[in-house]
């Protein structure tokens, strides 16, 4: 019994933050069809720049703060630089620019700041503390705190403010939202804008309890896209629950079954919903124009 | 422009300079070129930046106080960025093109089985930097190493674990290439050692939890000491894993992590009492005055930091230790000639570098024993070497 906590705890952790970086995929996703690949590279910034903000004298929150207000304005100058000029190119082409940008982001990091891996003090101290035998991280409390935090604020601006409904009215139809007069375009660039802060803030949650480096975002964005996939692409709550579920997954089948396949986990997960279940748990169903 | 092209142009000023000289100045004296490929960017990286840091520095230093023989060294390096195709087409070019006269670094275990055959066709002494038992193991006629092995660490773990009276051991591994080789050389050498394995669970190099597994580890029947192949950051995770589960056990890491890096990551809390094997460099302060190892290990260990303002790593120190033993049997070869040149590494007696005292024969082409490695434990965020 306490196992099965402490393997819970486990995936629920690392799960809320395959759940945030899903849910940037999933917001640039809804404005735009374009999946974004450098959504990992936020997270890394959120780390990286709050760790070198930090050592550099500036106290956490500041340093956490300026973290997220770089991600933003990497976000916006990926909108305005890269995304913008191929407005009309097809998805898939809008993709490989995402891929070529990550790219990019990694190279500069690897320059900017170094190739090392490094971490931040625990937010409120690294004792453990005993639940029914099980041992937990204050900053697990954290993340999860936080990744409860961002659902909650996502889910009011979506349905209780006009441009949360704008975004929504893209989402539903871009064309039908142009026409009742929408910046479809500042929706792109604000879906940019709070993706990055979404990501660059699960990046400042985590790095006290995963460590980060400059390649840290590319395997969060694989699986923060297999969590994407698996809620269904373009739904928000299906991007939170398919975080959790996958970071169950994963921490229950490296408990119970074999630590040698707790990777492939995530791309059987892939495997399976593109087989059986193509639109994800929450996914709309696809209607083709003929 | 990558790292190959401004090598190439920095090259072609060089033999520009090189064309000119004899106009200049008469009778310079031709430089002994030495070739290095190095894995200086890419998952590798943090050992080769700090063996090219190393070679660079250090064929600097030697050309300053008058080169080898009357002549200069110059390098000619290469970046692999980890892939063995690319270090392959080096080792052809360096052969063929730059025509070296021996060549340091193979940074990794792959890079350097892809680059041997070369070598040894050519018949070029080849002086390897990465950890892996199979470049010495048949000796070939032209290849060398410089690092300890995966074998030894285990043996020398191993050693300690019986000495503490404890035979049943968890392995908590990493699925890297460096995780996967340790974990199967302590396999084979656990039965010789009276060593019974009753867990062995595994993790992926990027994983950043690895409790499910910790956990599955303490409620395996009987452990008393668990034993973690791997390095960069991952052995970092599990010793804070460790630690949060409350896991009284000993801990033992891999030489992979023997740097002041790990004990800040893993925090000092959480290192407290773990203890790895290490070459004498991590802990050069610590040895004795009568230790053969002392000097060396502190002059480069300084030289180093006050070049580039980083901590020093083994992996540099298997760079300077390369370097070193060419430049010796260079010296007593006084030939650049690959036969006689590879005859007088091969006779290196009693070098002490930064990894160990190396005593090479036709049979041993690594030429450390046990001794090389020290055994350390973790006492209050620093390295405390254990009496042997």
């Amino acid at each position: 019994m306490p196992e099965l906590l402490q393997f819970l705890v486990s995936g629920l952790t690392i799960g809320a933050v395959y759940a945030l970086v899903a849910l940037g995929f999933t917001l640039i996703h809804n404005a735009s069809d374009v999946v974004n690949f450098a959504q990992g590279e936020f997270v890394m910034l959120g780390g990286m720049v709050t760790v070198f903000a930090s050592a550099a004298g500036l106290v956490l929150p500041l340093a956490a703060l300026l973290a997220i207000a770089v991600a933003v304005l990497v976000g916006l100058a990926l909108h305005r630089f890269a995304i913008e000029p191929a407005r009309g190119a097809s998805a898939v082409t809008l993709i490989i620019i995402t891929i070529g940008a990550s790219i990019f982001l990694r190279g500069v990091a690897q320059i900017v700041f170094d190739k090392r891996f490094h971490s931040l003090p625990a937010f409120s101290g690294d004792a453990p503390i005993a639940l029914l035998g099980a041992a937990i991280l204050p900053q697990s409390f954290w993340v999860l705190g936080g990744a409860l935090l961002v659902f909650l604020g996502l889910f009011l601006f979506l349905e209780r403010t006009l441009l949360g409904k704008a975004v929504l009215a893209t989402a539903a139809n871009r064309l039908a939202a142009r026409l009742v007069g929408i910046d479809t375009s500042f929706v792109l660039a604000l879906s940019f804008g709070i993706s990055a802060a979404i990501g660059a803030l699960a990046g400042i949650l985590i790095t006290p309890i995963t460590l980060t480096s400059f390649d840290v975002g590319t395997l969060l964005a694989l699986k923060g896209f297999a969590a994407a996939m698996l809620g269904g692409m373009g739904s928000p709550l299906g991007a939170v629950l398919g975080g959790l579920l996958l970071g169950l997954l994963e921490a229950l089948g490296a408990g119970y079954v074999s630590s040698a396949y707790k990777d492939a986990v995530a791309f059987l997960v892939i495997l399976a919903v593109l087989f059986a279940l193509p639109q994800g748990m929450f996914g709309r169903r696809g209607v083709e124009r003929v | 422009m990558t790292l190959g092209t401004i090598l190439r142009r920095a090259l072609f000023a060089g033999g520009a300079v090189l064309l000119a000289g004899p106009v200049m100045a008469q009778r310079a004296p031709e430089p002994i070129r030495i070739g290095a490929v190095l894995s200086v960017t890419g998952p590798a990286s943090f050992l080769g930046d700090p063996e090219d840091k190393t070679l660079r520095l250090y064929a600097a230093r030697i050309n300053a106080a008058g080169g080898v023989n009357g002549r200069p060294l110059q390098l000619v390096i290469y970046d692999d960025a980890g892939d063995a195709n690319r270090a392959r087409t080096f080792a052809t070019r360096l052969v063929e093109d730059d025509r070296i006269v021996a060549m340091v670094g193979g940074t990794t275990t792959g890079t350097t089985l892809a680059m041997r055959p070369v070598f040894e066709e050519a018949r070029i002494p080849f002086i390897s930097l990465a950890g892996g038992i199979e470049i010495v193991d048949p000796v070939q006629p032209f290849t060398f190493k410089t690092p300890h092995t995966d074998r030894m660490a285990c043996e020398k773990i191993f050693s300690d674990i019986r000495a503490r009276g404890l035979t049943r051991v968890g392995m908590i591994s990493g699925t890297d290439g460096f995780g996967q080789s340790m974990r199967g050389q302590c396999m084979q050498v656990a039965g010789r050692a009276g060593i019974s394995i009753v867990a062995d669970e595994s993790y992926g190099p990027r994983d950043s939890d690895m409790t499910p597994q910790l956990t599955r580890i303490r409620s395996a029947a009987g452990v008393e000491a668990v034993v973690n192949p791997g390095f960069g950051q991952g052995p970092a995770i599990v010793t804070r894993g460790y630690h949060q589960l409350g896991i009284r056990l000993p801990l033992y890491q891999s030489h992979g992590v023997a740097s002041r890096e790990f004990i800040n990551l893993a925090t000092a809390a959480a290192a407290e009492g773990v203890r790895l094997p290490a070459a004498a460099l991590v802990i050069a302060e610590q040895l004795p005055a009568a230790d053969p190892q002392r000097q060396v290990a502190l002059d480069y260990k300084t030289a180093f930091e006050r070049e580039f303002n980083q901590p020093v790593s083994t992996f540099g120190g298997h760079a300077y230790d390369g370097l070193m033993i060419l430049v010796d049997a260079l010296k007593r070869a006084n030939s650049t000639d690959g036969v006689r040149l590879r005859d007088a590494i091969r006779a290196t007696r009693g070098f002490v570098g930064t990894g160990g005292l190396v005593t090479m024969s036709a049979t041993d082409h690594m030429g450390l024993d046990l001794s090389a490695f020290r055994m350390v434990e973790i006492r209050g965020g620093e390295w405390v070497l254990l009496g042997n």
